[in-house]
This record gives C-alpha cells, structure tokens and sequence, in this order.
C-alpha cells in the first residue's frame, strides 16, 4: 500500500471510529443509576474518539508527506481539517467538563462535515504560486482551529435550546429549532444523494450557450437527474430525465444551474429523511431528543458554550484575522482586500464581539445566549460552504 | 443628586453609587445601578460614578451618554456587519476585472437585481460615505464607552479600603458568619491566601484580599488595540505614511523605481511563468481534472542606485546594490520599499523588421534591404540601401477599430499597426501609402507598385510589479498585539476580591469575583481548609 492509499484508509478509519464512538456517548447517556463521570460507557466512548483523532492526524500527516505541503490547500483538505480540529477541541473541552452529552452532540456534527468533505474532488492539487507560503498552515490550521472551538459551542447552544425550549406546544421557537435541525438533515441527504448518483454512475450531458459569446455552445454535465436545467441547454443524453425546471437567466454561471441542482435534490433528500423521522417518532425532532437530556445541567451547558466562544474568540481573531492580514500583505500587498471571503471573517469576528458584549454587559445568558451560539455556527457554515461554492473570489478552492 | 459624603469621611464624585472607600450604598444614587434595598449589589463598575449615569443636559451629555452605552454599541457592531455581508453579494466594484463601467456592468451581469444593487451605491459599499460613517461611530464608541467606565473604575479599585461598611458586606453575592472562628483561623485563612497569592491589605483588623485586578483592564486595553488599529488604517490616506504605486518594466529595460525620487532603479533581467509538470505523478490525478496550473510567476531583477548627482536630462549614472528573484509571496526589500509580483504581459512585441518588394513579383524579393521599426521608440523614417525612403505616417501600438476608424487603445505594443509612406527612388514626391497589422496589408488604392511585409518581429515579456512603503504597518501590528493582549487579560483571568471583618465574636466574611463564581467558591472552600470557618453562602443560589 503506498503513502496516498494509507493516508485515505486513515481517513476512513477515524471516520469509523467517530461514529462507534457517538454510539458509545448515546450509551452512556442512557446508562442509569450511575453518575456520568463512573460510566464505563463514557470511558470506551473518549478513548475511541481519541483514536479516531489520532487515526485522522495519521491521515493529515501522511498527506502532507505525499503532497510535500499542509494539506488544508483544498475544500477537501481544508473541510477535513475543520472536522478534525472540531474532534480535538470537544476533547480538550470534554477533559474540563467532562460531558458525556456534549460527545453525543459535536460528533455526528464532525462525522457530518469530514463526509461532507469527501463530496469534493479530493485529488492532491498542486498550490498556486500565491499559496506557496509557510502563512498558509499557520493562518488556514489557526483559523480551523478557532472556528471548530466556535463549533463547540453551537453544540452546547443546541443541548440547551432542545433541553430547555417548551415543547408542550407548536412555536416559533420550537419552529426554528426544527429548522436547524432540518439543515443537519440537508447536509447529510447531499452526502446521501451525492453518494447515490455516483454509485449508479449517472450522467447527463447539457449543450449551453457561453455567457461571454451565446453563439459558442459549452458542455456542462449533471451527475443528478435535471430537476433544474441550465438556461437555454439543450439536452445531448439519450434516456435521461428531462429537466423540470430552467434556471432563471439572472443565475449567473456555467455551474450555477448544476448547483441549484444539487441544491434542490439535497433539501428533498433531507426533507424525506426528515419526514420519515417524524413518521417514526410521531413529534418534533426536538422533543423526542428532549427526554434524553433530563439530567443535563443547563448551567453547565451554558457555561460550556460561553467557554467555548472565550477560547475560540481570540484564536479566531488570530488566525482568520491578523495570520491572514500578515499573509495577504506579503503575497498581494495589502493586508485587507475586501475579498468576499475576508469580509465574512470580519462579519464572524463581529458576531462574536457582539456575542461576547450582550453576555458580558447585558446579561444575556442562557437561552439567548444559546440562540445567538446557533446563528453564529450559521455564520460560519456560510462562510465555509456559500461563500466558497457561491460568492467567488480569491479563496474559492472548488 | 445624592450625598457625596460618606460616613466614612470619604469624599466621593458625584454619582457615586457605592461609596469608593468602604462600599457604602451612596443615598440617592442607588437607581443608577439598579440596586434594591435588602438586594444584592450591582457590582459590575463597583458602583462607581460614571460620567453617562450622571450627567444629562447639555448636548454634549447627550452624545457622551449615546456613545457611551452598550446597547448602541453593539447595534453598532450589528449595522456594520450586515452592510458588510451585503457588499459581498456582488463583486465589489474595485474588485472586478471586467472593462465594462459599473453602471453597465451590473445591470448586465446581473440583471434587475445588479441595478439596483448598483443604484444604491452597495457597488463601492466599503468606500461609501455611510459606511465610513459606521465605522467612524463603532470607532468613537469605544472611546467614549471605555473612557466612561474605566476612569472611575479605576478610582474606585484604587480609593477602595480593606475596611467596608456592614452593608456592603452583607449584600454581596458570597457572604458568611463565621462567629465561632478564632484569630488564629483567621491567620490561618491570611496565609492560606498569600499562598494563592492574595495580595492582603489591612486596617484595623479589617482584611482585604485580593487578586487579578488587573484583568479588569483587558476590556479597555483590547479597545486601545482597536483604536490604534484603526488610526493606523486610516494615516494610510497620508501620502508619506503609504506609497502605492504600478510599476511596468520590460525585458532588458531599466526603470527608476516610482516614490523614490530617482534614487533607485530596477532592471528586469527576465520575467517568466512556470507550471506543473503533468507527469509529475504528485499532482497528476487533479492537474487532469484543472488542466495547467502555474507554479511560479518571476522577475529577475537587478535594483540599482543612483550614484551621481541627479541632474534632470543627465543620463543616470548607476551602482548595482541588489539582485534577485520577485516572485508572488517573496518581495525584494530596497530601503523600505517593497516591490511586489502583481501581473504580467507576455509576448509584447519590441520591434518588427519589415522588407519591400515588388507587388507583382511572386518571389517577394526584397530591394534595397530591412528596416527594423522599434516599437517603443519608432522613428519617424527610414532610409533603404537604395535610398528608398519610409515614412511612418501613423503608428497604433494596440490596434483596434473603432467606429470604422483606426485607433490605439494603449500605448504598448500589443498589436501594432502602421501606415506607411513608400517614397519610390524614381519618384520621390509622389509616396505610395499602405497599411500593415499582424495578419493585414491594405493598399488602399490598390494601385501601389511596391508593397511592405514584415519579415520578422522580436518580442518580450513585460513585468507588472507594485511599489509599496507602508509606515504603517508597525501600527496595525502593535495595534493587533494590544487588542489580544486585552483579549486574553480580560477574558483568561478572573478578579477576585476577599473581605474579613472582624466582629465582636468572630468575623464576617464576604466574597466578590467578576466571573466564575463557581471557581470562586472552590477557592474559599481551600482557604478555610483546617480552620473552623463555615463555608460562606451564595446568596443568588439561595433565592433560588
């Protein structure tokens, strides 16, 4: 087996290992009688998750090895390393803590993201010459770092929202926990729909206009069935699905319709996932999660998630922030460009002094404290998936 | 408003709410902070007096309190960053390549929505007047806000005395009797504290421990850090602070360095682009998924000073000081100038060779010899062996046509075109004129006898560098540094305050931290180890 080969199976061997790990924190939750911290559940549940991290740093440094740079050059690479950092930081939390429940919660969320990871082309890609630097793994791995502590605390927010929101009755509350909850489902229904179509090889080849000179036709091929087709395409395969749908001509891009695609295959597959849940459990997802966190200290929850936003506050600022001003003055000149995905760094830099300014001067702690954790986990989700799949500009890897 | 005069002889500025010296509640003031009778304290600025909770009349109490607040502050914060996200939505004028002017290039790109995008002035959103405005409030905001909280803060933690009214004591979140408790305990619990290095102060008995105070700066340091920061964005608008400057240099061309005055000077030796090797099996799977990547743009560059005196037209006398490569990521430095690989031309053309023959001589023999225009410094004609005579009527160094006439779009020679004069040797006062562009040659008469091909063209790679001086770059980084350094001061570290006072039997004990109360507790569970002193109350749990 050579270096490349083993640096994937370490990868696939971590991923195994996070989620045998999740089932054993779902055992010792479950685990009666017994406090959390005697539970022989708990402890099988920690040390297969540190194996798993160790499994996954294997996998990091084998890579780095065979592509003779740090492996966070790619929306693979860069993907990967958030889910592993978002592992390590529930580790060390876990150790101050020690929260059973908190494993529960922030690894499905790191298996989520690693799978999520592998839908991208995960060939070793060579770095352009403005990557060839040493601030690319001081500012990328600083950076990952910082926003998977931030991770950490949107999973303690969401603990305590599911534990604490009434659940007696329908609300607008109840309502958008549903949601993020329904976007945990999207994501893994694109793995799953992704996954799917690639295992039946499907294919469908578009002829479209070039937006530049409508008179050259380009090609642009579908690896899902066309609920949404590219404007003006004409469709070369034979005994595929004809689209439903056409993009608006306002959707710029060759790729801007294969996107909404798999966009709108993604929130259905997410919503059949959904639904049949709620089939089988017969309430909200919420609720019958709620049952299960009886003996969690809200407090504790809360503290964690504010903990969480204290570390990784300053990390993030000196990785997202000053690493890459320093980096972005040596290749370009200039330390600030208002280049999209900056511009969402600041935007998540000022949600978090926000953060830090309503719950240290205002007192919002709790409940509210753990909706703003979840609105800033959505920041950085954004700025990790839309901003490099939508918004182009200098950082957008795929 | 209020008695400024404290039992305790202390004199306190007016608005105090807890007295500086001993933490008596100051009568009249307590709405200030909230604080109730019977309730515990609001101990967040210690009850000192704040300038914004004081005064309200004149305008500039007005804007003080405004600024000064939190709550706006953080809508602030808020305002700045939404107007932040939605420049992102579009491309940002400054940002695009494309040649259209913006008024046409939005609404064309992106139809209904990029109009009004651009009408709205969100396509220079970072350089509108409004948001500078923004910025410009957040920026006074944490001036004014720091500077209401920590004066007095600092007053009051330095004024503060070990000796507290009764009141105070008993309305903090953390207090207890311990009447049983003797001096030795309370020696005991001295000691213990001095091992977790309590600073003790005290008088008459009363004991005052305390530690970490100094993390009540972290919130205005990180604020310093910010304001430096960000007057150090904004001297780069001062012309001596930061240099900015395009710089095109060619192959074999030597050029003084802008922003320098004529002092240094640069020659592009060679400028070339590198890419992957497909066959290099690292990279070979994504490079056939990319196609070419580029692993390297570069200049090699000799820098140059100018050693004579400067006189204007005198030709340059130069010493070489420095040569090397500029490549993306890698400057070369020159006397605290940078000078950055931005861009690239390749292929400009330098200089063509042209020939004239005979327009019906099939072999296109030449007479009289070449002649070799040189596309950056033409000359105005040029004499053949025979004495044939070439006259350079109108030169476009990039070609185009533009409403049916010709023009140049640049001055560089990136697709040059001619008209041309041929003056025949047999008849020198009657020019045949002809037009020449690569893959073109009019006769516009048709009727010329002798016709101009190029025979051959040389061409060369032009260098695209930025010149930067940036004097303020050490303000960012000190700035940067100060705002972490407040960051982990305040945050990392909790300030926590001990009070003994002694009793007619044993001594009362009371308790404050800024944060983490829980870590609180535990410490005064290992203070009063070994000593008859009950563990104090936590007076918030208790009303729960």
């Amino acid at each position: 087996m050579d270096l490349a080969s083993l640096s994937s199976n370490l990868l696939y061997a971590a991923f195994v290992f996070y989620f045998i790990a999740t089932i054993f924190f779902g055992a010792s939750i479950r685990t009666k009688g017994k406090s959390d911290k005697q539970s022989r559940a708990a402890t099988i549940a920690i040390t297969i998750t540190i194996i798993g991290f160790v499994l996954q740093l294997g996998y990091f440094i084998t890579r780095w090895i065979v592509s003779k740079h740090a492996p966070v050059s790619n929306l693979f690479e860069f993907t990967t390393f958030f889910g592993m950092m978002l592992v390590f930081a529930f580790i060390i939390i876990y150790f101050i803590y020690r929260l059973n429940i908190l494993g529960l919660f922030t690894l499905p969320v790191a298996i989520i993201i690693i799978a999520y990871a592998s839908m991208f082309p995960t060939e070793v890609s060579p770095l352009i010459p403005a990557l060839q630097t040493h601030w690319l793994y001081i500012h990328v791995t600083t950076a990952a770092a910082g926003e998977a502590i931030l991770a950490v605390s949107f999973a303690a927010g969401l603990i305590y929202l599911i534990k604490m929101i009434d659940q007696s009755s329908f609300s607008i509350k109840n309502f958008t926990l549903e949601l993020v909850i329904y976007a945990i489902y999207a994501t893994i229904g694109f793995i799953m729909i992704t996954l799917a179509f690639r295992a039946t090889g499907y294919e469908a080849m578009f002829e479209v206009p070039m937006k530049d000179d409508p008179t050259v036709l380009t090609e642009v091929e579908y690896n899902m069935p066309a609920i949404y087709g590219p404007a003006d395409g004409t469709l070369l395969t034979d005994d595929v699905m004809e689209p439903i749908f056409t993009v608006p001509t306002w959707m710029e891009g060759e790729d801007a319709a294969r996107k909404l695609n798999t966009l709108v295959w993604s929130m259905l597959t997410g919503l059949a996932l959904y639904g049949i849940t709620l089939l089988i459990l017969r309430k909200r997802v919420a609720a019958a999660i709620q049952p299960l966190l009886t003996k969690v200290n809200p407090d504790l929850v809360d503290e964690i998630s504010y903990r969480s936003v204290a570390i990784g506050f300053p990390v993030f600022t000196l990785g997202a922030l000053i690493f890459a001003m320093i980096w972005a003055q040596q290749a370009w000149n200039r330390f600030w460009g208002w280049d999209p995905k900056e511009v969402w760094a600041l935007v998540t830099w000022l949600f978090y002094a926000a953060f830090l300014h309503l719950r240290l001067s205002k007192g919002w702690e709790g409940e509210r404290s753990a909706w703003l954790a979840v609105i800033g986990f959505v920041i950085i989700m954004f700025n990790l998936i839309v901003v490099n799949l939508v918004i182009a500009g200098l950082h957008s890897y795929a | 408003m209020g008695n400024r005069t404290c039992e305790c002889g202390h004199v306190n500025p007016k608005g105090t709410v807890l007295c500086e010296s001993c933490g008596k509640p100051m009568e009249g003031n307590q709405h200030i902070d909230g604080n109730e009778p019977n309730k515990l304290l609001n101990m967040r600025y210690d009850g000192s007096a704040r300038r914004s909770k004081t005064y309200n009349k004149t305008f500039v109490d007005k804007v003080w309190n405004f600024f000064s607040s939190v709550k706006v502050g953080v809508w602030l914060i808020v305002l700045v960053l939404v107007a932040s996200a939605i420049g992102t939505i579009y491309p940002q004028e400054m940002n695009n390549q494309s040649p259209l002017p913006a008024a046409q290039y939005y609404v064309e790109e992106y139809g209904i929505t990029g109009k009004i995008y651009y009408q709205l002035g969100f396509h220079d959103l970072y350089g509108s007047w409004w948001y500078l405005l923004l910025v410009a409030g957040l920026a006074i905001s944490l001036v004014i806000a720091s500077l209401d909280r920590v004066v007095p803060l600092y007053r009051s933690l330095k004024k503060q005395k070990p000796k507290r009214h009764t009141t105070f004591m008993q309305r903090q979140r953390l207090f207890g009797k311990a009447e049983q408790a003797t001096e030795q305990d309370k020696e005991e619990m001295i000691a213990n504290l001095k091992k977790k290095r309590y600073k003790i102060t005290e008088q008459e008995g009363h004991v005052l421990a305390e530690k970490g105070r100094f993390s009540r700066w972290g919130p205005y340091v990180n604020h310093i850090g910010l304001i430096i920061f960000l007057m150090g964005v904004m001297l780069r608008s001062v012309p001596f602070m930061y240099i900015d400057e395009t710089l095109w240099v060619r192959e074999g061309e030597t050029e003084p360095i802008p922003g320098t005055d004529g002092q240094y000077y640069i020659e592009n030796v060679d400028f070339f682009v590198e890419t992957y090797d497909e066959s290099d099996p690292r990279f070979k799977d994504a490079l056939e998924q990319e196609g070419t990547v580029v692993s390297n743009y570069q200049t090699d560059a000799i820098i140059y000073e100018r050693t004579d005196d400067g006189l204007p037209g005198v030709e340059p006398e130069l010493t070489k000081i420095q040569e090397g490569a500029i490549q993306v990521n890698n400057p070369i430095k020159v006397d605290g100038f940078g000078l950055y690989q931005t861009t690239y031309q390749l292929n400009e053309f330098k200089s063509m060779s042209f020939k004239i023959h005979e327009t019906n001589d099939k072999e296109e023999k030449a007479i009289g010899g070449e002649f070799t225009i040189d596309l950056m410094n033409p000359e105005s004609e040029y004499i053949l062996e025979n004495g044939m005579r070439v006259e350079i009527v109108s030169y476009f160094p990039e070609f185009d046509m533009e409403d049916g006439e010709p023009v140049s779009v640049s001055k560089y020679p990136k697709n040059p075109a001619f008209v041309l004069n041929v003056y025949p040797p047999e008849d020198p006062n009657s020019p045949e004129t002809s037009f020449l562009a690569i893959g073109a040659n009019l006769d516009p008469e048709e009727n010329n006898q002798y016709k101009v091909s190029i025979t051959n063209f040389e061409t060369r790679d032009v260098t695209g560098l930025t010149i930067t001086k940036d004097r303020t770059l050490w303000i960012l980084a000190l700035g940067g540094l100060i705002f972490m350094i407040g960051v982990v001061q305040g945050m990392y570290w909790p300030h926590r305050r001990i009070w003994i006072q002694p009793k007619e039997q044993g001594f009362w004990l009371a308790a404050h931290t800024n944060k983490n109360w829980f870590g609180m507790k535990k410490e005064i569970q290992q203070v009063i180890e070994g000593t008859d002193v009950p563990m104090v109350n936590d007076q918030v749990e208790q009303e729960q």
